[in-house]
């Protein structure tokens, strides 16, 4: 026998779907702070800088979220922290983020031809003249869509944040499945969510992306 | 019977009428120079002849073959008309020797053996026989162009359509490109250029075309059509040039 | 800290890791392959003229790239028995994996067809090649080299992303460390070194893939 109605299930989802939503931002609000200094320490002229910059955005891409999940959970806990599954998930979701985030905008800013740093070096702007007026404005808006795009694979990355236990969309469709054993209904709604969720976005970034080149 | 017959071709572009009924034979050994400004019609109407256009009205034949852009007519075609760009075309993964022997193999059926044969053959022709292992971006622009003859030359064409082959190279890079083709000609191959070099028109040529507003405006012998040209609008032309 | 790291609590597990790392590199061998190929059948009909495989591409394409890989996998493990068709855990993994890098690589390799200059196609069609033909002596290996960074650093994603199948109980390198974190209560130590391992294998899967770029595109170690 299955107490629950379609709808049932459906709002159960939409509701877990919140916290997806306010990890997700969390993550990139985090991801992009973090990123965005890595960003500066990668185009640095330090190379000690550079190096770290570099170890750090290599060792996060290079290794499966899971596993920095796994550590950032279990290696608080060694600290001494009392760490919730929220706080473990915001966290290694933020590293996670700002490697792959500081990767796309150095690569924005290196993208820019080189006769603009040359140029603006002839007219006598400092580094950081050149940076804040030149370099940056430009990178900027380079960097929207693929930012953008990016943010699709944070949401993406939040349904992981379920395996170790906390509560949004993806565990609130396994919870679901064991109650109603349903599993084609319960995980055809969660895919669902999520493209509604990651789709515009999708679709945003592709759009940006289209009309930034037009304009130039 | 000629070797092209063009029989009153017209071709739209939307709205934009590109080529306003142009009637022209060539016979076998001929060497034509078309001549125009750029949107004259002069490409549309060379591009036509093999296919790569499509035209709207009138019939072309080569080598007795109409010529549709039904792509197995296309490729029948192949075998009768080759043809040069501009902007030369090779395969980059491919080296000097694979591109010449690809279609031979895959279209001709040639054994492995005699394209390689074929291959050194037509490099020989154009002199660059040392570069068949060498890969497109290792050689110059004119010695780019020139793989790119052979390699229409290796399907034994009996026409050869030049899209401003010369256009892309740099100045002293041309003479090397404009002497296998005059080189071709003195062979008796029969050759459509569409080309903005005057001199090799005028020297090399024997029929030159006058293109203007998408018609055939003058045309003769070379030497004659460049010393009187009869129109306004190629006298303007030869001045602008010249 | 007043914590001690116990890493040679791992040994009396070593033959479980190893045997978690062959299962990982298996399933990602398969997936590289099959997935690839399928990107490059689904790319195909995407560049091709029939609007209707194209947008049946197009379909799949956006739906597995906006929807997470543990949900696609759940999907084909829980659901899919629901409508008859019950896979054991390596399979439904592997087929969960091969349908992700298929969507991914087909976006990437179709980037690469349309950067082929028209002028290619022509020169082609000219010499009197097929449509076929064309495809793959012209179009294809230029696109694929002009792509092959972008396909590396995917299928590598999709190396990372089988972790994921410890979830459906397939004895991959996350599960042995899952095992053994079990037994041995070292959580930290376990995961620490178990990531190392991943982050070896993505380098080396980096280095053996440009070796193989290399090796099949000999115009590549032309000068230019």
């Amino acid at each position: 026998m299955n107490e629950f109605t379609n709808w049932d299930i459906f709002q159960a989802l939409i509701l877990a779907a919140r916290w997806t939503v306010v990890l997700s931002l969390i993550a990139f609000l985090g991801g992009a702070s973090v990123g965005l200094l890595l960003t500066f320490l990668q185009i640095s002229s330090r190379t000690a800088l550079v190096r770290i910059a570099r170890f750090y955005v290599e060792l996060f891409q290079g290794t499966p979220l899971l596993m920095q999940l796994f550590l950032v959970f279990f290696g608080l806990s060694l600290l001494g922290i009392d760490v919730s599954p929220w706080t473990a998930a915001a966290l290694a979701l933020t590293l996670f983020s700002s490697a792959f985030l500081s990767e796309i905008w150095r690569g924005c800013i290196e993208s820019l031809p080189k006769g603009q740093w040359e140029a603006s070096r002839c007219l006598g702007l400092s580094y950081f003249e050149i940076m804040r007026h030149i370099i940056l404005p430009q990178a900027l808006k380079v960097a929207v869509a693929p930012t953008v795009g990016f943010s699709v694979q944070i949401v993406k990355g939040t349904a992981l944040a379920s395996i170790i236990g906390f509560v949004e969309l993806t565990k609130a469709g396994t919870m679901l499945n064991n109650a109603t054993f349903e599993p084609f209904k319960v995980f055809g709604m969660v895919a669902l969510i999520y493209f509604l969720l990651c789709y515009p976005l999708s679709v945003a970034s592709r759009h940006l992306e289209r009309k930034l080149n037009v304009t130039g | 019977m000629s070797l092209v017959n063009i029989d009153n071709v017209h071709k739209y572009y939307g709205d934009n009428h590109v080529l306003k009924g142009v009637d022209l034979k060539i016979k076998a050994g001929e060497v034509i120079s078309i001549i125009g400004r750029s949107g004259s019609g002069k490409s549309t109407l060379l591009r036509c002849i093999n296919g790569l256009e499509s035209y709207d009205k009138g019939g072309i034949t080569v080598d007795q073959m109409e010529v549709t852009s039904d792509e197995e007519q296309i490729r029948k075609l192949s075998k009768s008309v080759g043809m040069v760009f501009q902007s030369f075309n090779l395969f980059p993964h491919l080296t000097v020797s694979q591109n010449i022997t690809l279609a031979p193999k895959l279209v001709r059926k040639v054994s492995a053996e005699e394209a390689d044969t074929l291959a050194l053959q037509v490099l020989e022709k154009v002199g660059l026989k040392d570069k068949a292992s060498s890969y497109p971006q290792e050689l110059s622009g004119g010695q780019q162009q020139r793989v790119a003859i052979a390699r229409s030359l290796a399907m034994q064409p009996k026409v050869l359509l030049c899209d401003e082959i010369t256009s892309a190279l740099d100045p002293e890079l041309v003479g090397d490109v404009l002497n296998v083709l005059e080189e071709l000609a003195a062979e008796g191959m029969t050759l459509v250029l569409v080309t903005h070099e005057m001199n090799f028109a005028r020297d090399v040529g024997d029929r030159v075309i006058f293109m203007h507003q998408g018609k055939i405006w003058e045309s003769g012998d070379a030497k004659e059509v460049f010393a009187a040209p009869k129109t306004p609008e190629l006298q303007k032309f030869i001045d602008a040039v010249l | 800290m007043a914590y001690n790291f116990q890493f040679s609590g791992l040994l009396p597990y070593l033959q479980n890791l190893v045997d978690g790392l062959v299962t990982t590199v298996v399933i990602t061998l398969i997936t590289t392959v099959l997935g690839c190929l399928l990107g490059t059948l689904c790319a195909a009909a995407r560049a091709g003229q029939s609007s209707f495989k194209s947008k049946v591409v197009g379909v799949y394409v956006e739906l597995i790239r906006n929807t997470p890989f543990i949900v696609q996998l759940f999907f084909i493990f829980f659901g899919l028995p629901a409508l008859g068709l019950r896979l054991s855990a390596w399979e439904a993994g592997t087929l969960a994996m091969v349908i992700n890098l298929g969507a991914y690589s087909t976006e990437i390799i179709r980037a690469g067809i349309e950067a082929t200059p028209k002028g290619q196609i022509e020169a082609a069609k000219v010499l009197g090649l097929t449509r076929f033909q064309t495809f793959v002596r012209v179009v294809l290996p230029p696109a694929i080299q002009k792509i092959y960074p972008a396909l590396t650093s995917q299928c590598i994603i999709v190396m990372l992303g089988s972790a994921v199948l410890s979830q459906i109980s397939v004895q991959e390198l996350t599960f042995a460390a899952n095992f053994i974190q079990s037994r041995n209560f070292l959580s930290f130590e376990v995961y620490f070194v178990v990531a190392g391992v991943y982050l070896l294998l993505s380098i080396g899967m980096r280095q053996l893939f440009n070796g193989i770029h290399y090796l099949v595109f000999p115009n590549l170690r032309a000068q230019r």
